[in-house]
């Protein structure tokens, strides 16, 4: 019998993220989560960020999480603090990432009657989390909080919610932390069935065009290194999606980059066009696919995924393979190893001709600074620097120029919201990737409208020493609405619009004790960048853009994704 | 698209029976019943579903509903190798000069009086789901008032072959 410590519920709180290795979390205090807090304030070895919109502190765990590959961790009081959590959880429920939420309840003698600031968070966030629980009774916390960190981070990642009424949180517990998980209903897959990858070994040494489309699960699944020797070994061209990227060196000779609506055509067509797709920690999302009916129509699937309901979900899978990543790649390898080489030497000139055919590029015409320069800019500078940089991104334009043009060789270096496609991401991430990783440069790659949304975290990054770089993409408007408004809208621009008129983002940067930074042409561009890495406090570079560049390659929305729009031709388009 | 019977056994958990009546409505299926009550382990309940879906959505559902961490099983009963069984409850009208006639008709049905009113008999039936509905065709010339049905659960029938049946979302 292990020995038990008497303590409140609100230290017991504290001691489980303690024994659960959490070194950071993000949140906001409010009446029903004080205990808590007050717990924090009599002592914890985990680092509370005070975060300035709870919002802000969920996509900081995220940022965190994907950062280090641990499970985030989020706490915010009942009512308004839980709702705005709520952004944040489908944001990790969309994309996979590991993400403990602790909320703050009322009273368990007030829940069911609409008190002040109770709302049901358990029944909100019910179809985006991957499982809550809601503790009115203390005794249970240690085995929740066990089974919280457990569920996060096992099987498919995920975020899971805690739901912690303000009387148990003040009720006092014998306090030990349980050594195992009472879940007698989770049994994520550990291991793979041996026939299926000798069957998927047989079918990419048949095929003539076989083409690896690797995700996000790769990241997850710690599957990256396994990747990179499959490819290697059995000489097989990859396409790396949005949340994928880093997961195999952008800079690999066999890695064809993003496919989907404004990936490149040569990684399209390397998908549309072969015969086997070799998904790898993947959901053949409608980005990726474009019209499901003509998504690479002459191929079979091969289909490796830790989470069985994606496999055949959206695309059937011939060959489905459930289980660990990193141990059903390793095992595909030794089979393909020993099964002999494969002969897919002219599908490999293919694709290469079409990446030299076909290369991300953008016209260099008109006054005003392309948003593409200032994205490749900063990416040249990354290049030149000894310290790591990570990059995070808020959604739009400059988060489809920026999976195009920055290149990340290491993983969970490209942090950015795939699934939801949440505005406002990019700041709060990055603050929470510095948190993970303090020794890296962490730069934002934000636009204009995402700015407005979370900018106020700014406060975060200058006070708790979070130094990050934002780089806007400044156009003056809501740049991807207006691209959809200008193709399939006629020029109708409603309500897109922010202008360059207000706010003035570097007076804004300063107003929050940041460096600020105003670039209107090129020749400002790489000083103000250079000066901004090296402010040693956040700096924003407010980078004015064109608004009328357009983002291409697109797929447009329902087209076939064979079927790829390249930017149009013009005097001095470079590549 | 047809109808399937799904059983799923899960923990007798706060918001268990949420999450999984949830899961169908998130992704766009319509439960046509559910019954859901204890099973020979304590702790443990059972849950029986009808839902109308293509053989492709069903791979889906029982796969989404097992991933749920309340959830121990998930099985397909197959009407060929399942019993299923339902509870009505009918409320006929019925005037005292008509009542022997109604009570000499359900006889030979095994339908139970439940209640005998003024003007009005409750009846008990159970059976298989055709039953019932056989049943309430029988009454309605008389005029049903009121009815109640507990929607159907089941169980594989232990003559069904030697195996237990496999969970479909093994995977």
């Amino acid at each position: 019998m292990t020995k038990t410590t008497k303590m409140l519920g609100s230290d017991a709180i504290l001691r489980c993220l303690e024994h659960e290795g959490v070194d950071v979390m993000f949140g906001i205090p409010g009446g029903a989560i004080l205990p808590t807090y007050d717990a924090i304030a009599r002592g914890t070895t985990v680092r509370h960020v005070l975060a300035r919109h709870e919002q802000g502190a969920g996509h900081m765990a995220e940022g965190y999480a994907r950062a280090s590959g641990k499970v985030g961790v989020a706490m915010a009081t009942s009512g308004p603090g839980a709702t705005n959590l709520v952004t944040a959880i489908a944001d990790a429920w969309m994309d996979s990432t590991p993400l403990v939420c602790i909320t703050g309840q009322v009273r368990s003698d007030l829940i069911g009657t609409d008190a002040f600031q109770e709302v049901d968070i358990t029944g909100i966030t019910m179809p985006i989390v991957k499982h809550s629980w809601l503790v009115q009774d203390v005794r249970e916390l240690p085995a929740v909080m066990k089974a919280a960190f457990h569920v996060a981070r096992t099987g498919r990642q995920g975020p899971v919610l805690v739901d912690v009424a303000k009387d148990a949180q003040e009720a006092e517990i014998d306090f030990r932390y349980p050594d195992d998980v009472d879940l007698p209903g989770w049994k994520p897959p550990t291991k793979v069935h041996r026939p299926q990858i000798a069957e998927a070994a047989r079918a990419i040494l048949a095929a003539e065009r076989p083409v690896i489309y690797a995700g996000g699960g790769v990241l997850n699944g710690d599957a990256c290194d396994e990747l990179r020797t499959l490819v290697e070994a059995a000489d097989l061209p990859a396409v790396v999606t949005l949340m994928g990227k880093g997961c195999l060196p952008d800079s690999h000779p066999l890695n064809y980059g993003a496919p989907g609506m404004h990936g490149s055509k040569y990684a399209n067509w390397a998908l549309n066009k072969s015969d086997l797709v070799i998904a790898v920690g993947t959901r053949f999302d409608d980005r990726v696919t474009g019209k499901l009916s003509a998504f690479a129509p002459g191929a079979r699937v091969i289909h490796f995924d830790i989470d069985a309901a994606e496999v055949g979900k959206i695309r059937h899978a011939e060959i489905p393979v459930v289980g660990p990543l990193k141990l059903a790649l390793a095992e595909l390898t030794k089979a393909l190893r020993e099964g002999g080489k494969p002969g897919h030497d002219a599908w490999l000139r293919q694709v290469e001709e079409w990446r030299r055919l076909f290369p991300y590029r953008y016209g260099k015409s008109g006054t005003m600074l392309k948003p593409q320069a200032a994205i490749e800019a900063a990416r040249d500078l990354a290049a030149s620097r000894t310290e790591d940089v990570l990059w995070t991104t808020g959604v739009g334009q400059h988060q489809m120029w920026a999976m195009q043009y920055v290149v990340c060789d290491k993983p969970r270096s490209f942090i950015t919201s795939g699934g939801l496609g949440t505005m406002g991401y990019g700041i709060p991430a990055a603050i929470g990737a510095k948190a993970a990783r303090p020794d890296a440069t962490v730069v934002c790659i934000d636009g204009d409208g995402c700015f407005q949304m979370t900018g106020q975290e700014l406060a975060t990054a200058a006070l708790e020493r979070l130094p990050i770089v934002v780089v806007l993409i400044n156009n003056g408007w809501l740049g991807m609405v207006r691209q959809w408004q200008e193709m399939f809208y006629a020029e109708r621009f409603s309500e897109t619009h922010l202008t360059h008129q207000v706010p003035d983002y570097a007076q804004l940067a300063e107003a929050y004790g940041c460096a600020g930074f105003t670039v209107r042409d090129e020749e400002e561009l790489e000083s103000a960048l250079e000066a901004a890495f090296d402010a040693g406090r956040t700096a924003v570079v407010d980078v004015h853009c064109d608004p009328e560049e357009k983002c291409f390659p697109m797929v447009p929305a329902g087209a076939a994704s064979v079927d790829v729009l390249e930017a149009p031709d013009e005097e001095g388009a470079i590549a | 698209m047809s109808t399937h019977t799904i059983s799923v056994n899960l923990e007798n958990k706060p918001g268990a029976l949420a999450r999984v009546s949830q899961m169908f409505s998130r992704r766009g299926y319509n439960i046509q019943s559910l019954a859901v009550g204890p099973t020979e382990q304590a702790g443990i309940s059972r849950l029986t579903l009808r839902v109308d879906c293509s053989e492709h959505s069903l791979e889906q559902i029982e796969k989404q509903i097992h991933k749920l961490v309340n959830v121990l099983r998930v099985v397909e009963l197959r009407p060929d190798d399942s019993v299923e069984r339902e509870l009505a409850l009918i409320t006929v009208a019925v005037q005292q000069d008509k009542r022997g006639e109604l009570l000499a008709l359900t006889q030979a049905t095994g339908a139970r009086v439940a209640d005998i009113g003024r003007d009005a008999i409750t009846f008990e039936v159970v059976g298989r789901p055709d039953e019932l509905e056989a049943f309430e065709e029988l009454v309605r010339p008389f005029g049903v008032r009121d009815l109640a049905r507990t929607g159907r659960i089941g169980l594989r029938r232990p003559s069904a072959g030697g195996r237990r049946p496999t969970p479909t979302a093994r995977l």
